[in-house]
């Protein structure tokens, strides 16, 4: 019975205040879209990074079937060949400048890429066979990449060398920066979403204080007066938070699922289920946000 | 019922107190009548009873407890023990006869069988049987009143305290209602009635208690809107009181801002 009247009670609040209940609903939308945003940013920033990004800062690619390099003239590299690779990257010379070096067979090449590009089509398109075979070594000092590009660069068998690190960290900073930007936009926002549901919450107080009044006067206790103003609030944050998420899981699903992913097949994007991981994070942010102001906006506004 | 030692209500430090060192005990199944002018102080009285306000000196009692030592929580509680009646009825405009009074029930948690049983019992006893589906603005003053009635005893509260419960009613409508509320205190329930109107109190012959500027300056039993015992000047002063009450209906407070 007490629940059927807060649910009427919260149903009457919310009708009375419709424009006000929508701006708060926007308001928590386009400000936890911008929070996701940046969840979604570092994400994708994760997902790029990929197996040997934290490991190794260098890769030295050896040639394969179908290298056109230049080095790779002489076919696929063979046994010898990798076998004096191994021996030169253990020769002092260069030893003194890395920490440990691995090798990655094609088939651990194919293991660690399907995991990356777990949600693109391009896994379905490619065999071990296709990819390349590499030495990854982990840099005393990453910023003497020159000397192991010059040292193996030229040598038989080596398709090419790559600073992955290099590569990436542009690309990474740009986005942090990015996500930066959603974060202090987000902020803003989500001040102006806290006064914007603290100032409906008293509307709606100031609305119904003739029942609230005769609740007080026949012995309401302070939970049923209440609740329903906290609510109101809670569930107009609580459906902004929800189509945050439904716009970032559309954003995942349609631009970087069948947009981007087609104009960069190389490229690693986050699946728009992974977003979905977003999704109770924004819900409970927004839901608590509201809760929390309109309970301090009744305190001040509301007598019980 | 409602005891009151020795009770200092201060608004304003500036300003005389509201009540100054008020001693009354109502008993229970009592019929009390609170008289004054405006500003007497009998709101505030009404007031500490409810703990709307705190005493700044003195002890409440309310049904043998000491308001100032209830704790928020639990002053709920010790309103689901008072009924209240306005001048103003105060029912919920876009709510019916039904619908308002079942409000008081449906917010401290009651089921909706027992709802249904009550609320038209108690609209019998103040006389409103068969109008459960009229809306507020389709009744007369005295009807409306009648629903604040049945709103403020449905939950059978051993108090009902009444600020001015007649003072828009035309005297006829008056009359019925104070013999709904004489009803329902002859059912047991304490009533304290705060009033100006003279005819009413002389009709009732119940206990008359008089506050003048925060303090009791009689307190009788069986007796009349002014005092039958003549005390010089005052009593002079007292019935000039009298003669200016019974504001028009709607402005009430006009010729008392005038005073």
């Amino acid at each position: 019975m007490r629940l059927a009247f807060i649910l009427s009670e919260i149903g009457s609040g919310l009708r009375r205040n419709v424009s006000m209940v929508v701006s708060v609903i926007l308001v928590t939308f386009v400000s936890l879209t911008f929070v996701g945003a940046a969840g979604m940013l570092q994400m994708q920033i994760n997902q790029m990074k990929g197996y040997w990004y934290d490991k190794v800062q260098v890769a030295i690619f050896l040639c394969s079937e179908g290298s056109t390099a230049a080095g790779c003239a002489g076919g696929p590299v063979t046994a010898e060949q990798q076998e004096s690779l191994n021996g030169l990257l253990e020769s002092p010379a260069v030893a003194q400048y890395i920490n440990d070096f691995q090798f990655e067979s094609k088939e651990e090449a194919y293991t660690h890429f399907k995991d990356q590009f777990s949600n693109s089509p391009i896994v379905d398109s490619v065999t071990p066979d296709q990819l390349p075979a590499s030495f990854r070594i982990n840099m005393k000092d990453p910023e003497k990449y020159q000397i192991i590009s010059e040292t193996f660069a030229s040598q038989p068998g080596v398709e090419t060398v790559i600073d992955q690190r290099q590569l990436l960290e542009r690309l990474f900073s740009v986005m942090n920066g990015a996500s930066l930007v959603a974060v202090s936009i987000a902020g803003v926002m989500i001040v102006c979403a806290i006064l914007l549901i603290a100032t409906t919450i008293r509307l709606s107080a100031f609305s119904r204080r003739r029942e609230t009044g005769i609740m007080r006067l026949v012995g309401a206790s302070k939970t049923v007066i209440q609740l329903p103003f906290i609510l109101e609030g809670v569930i107009a944050a609580v459906i902004g938070a929800a189509l945050a998420s439904a716009t970032l899981w559309a954003v995942a699903h349609f631009f970087l699922g069948e947009f981007m992913s087609q104009q960069y097949p190389d490229t690693a994007f986050i699946s728009s289920g992974q977003t979905l991981i977003l999704a109770p994070a924004l819900i409970i942010l927004g839901g608590s946000l509201a809760g929390i102001s309109s309970l301090l906006t009744l305190r001040r506004y509301l007598r019980v | 019922m409602i005891r009151f030692e020795n009770v200092t209500k201060v608004y304003d430090q500036k300003a005389r107190p509201a009540l100054d060192s008020v001693n009354l005990e109502i008993d229970r199944g009592e019929f009390a009548f609170l008289v004054g002018a405006s500003g007497s102080g009998k709101s505030t009285f009404l007031r500490l009873v409810l703990k709307e306000d705190r005493a700044s000196s003195g002890a409440v009692y309310v049904a043998g407890q000491n308001v100032a030592k209830i704790s928020s929580w639990r002053v709920p509680r010790l309103r689901r023990g008072i009924g209240v009646v306005f001048q103003d009825f105060r029912l919920l405009p876009q709510k019916n006869v039904f619908a308002n009074v079942a409000f008081a029930m449906q917010v401290i948690g009651k089921s909706r069988s027992v709802i249904r049983d009550t609320v038209p019992e108690v609209l019998k006893t103040v006389g409103l049987e068969g109008k459960e589906h009229r809306m507020p603005h389709e009744l007369s003053g005295g009807e409306q009143q009648r629903v604040a009635i049945a709103r403020a005893v449905v939950n059978r509260p051993g108090i009902l305290l009444a600020d001015e419960p007649t003072g828009n009613l035309d005297p006829t409508t008056s009359m019925g209602i104070m013999g709904i509320l004489d009803k329902i205190n002859q059912n047991g329930t304490t009533v304290v009635m705060a009033t100006h109107d003279d005819d009413i109190v002389n009709e009732m012959r119940k206990r008359v208690v008089e506050l003048k500027n925060g303090v009791i300056i009689r307190d009788e039993a069986k007796a009349l809107y002014t005092s039958m015992i003549p005390v010089v000047g005052q009593s002079r002063r007292l019935k000039d009181a009298s003669g200016r009450e019974n504001p028009e209906p709607g402005q009430p407070h006009e010729c008392e801002g005038r005073r």
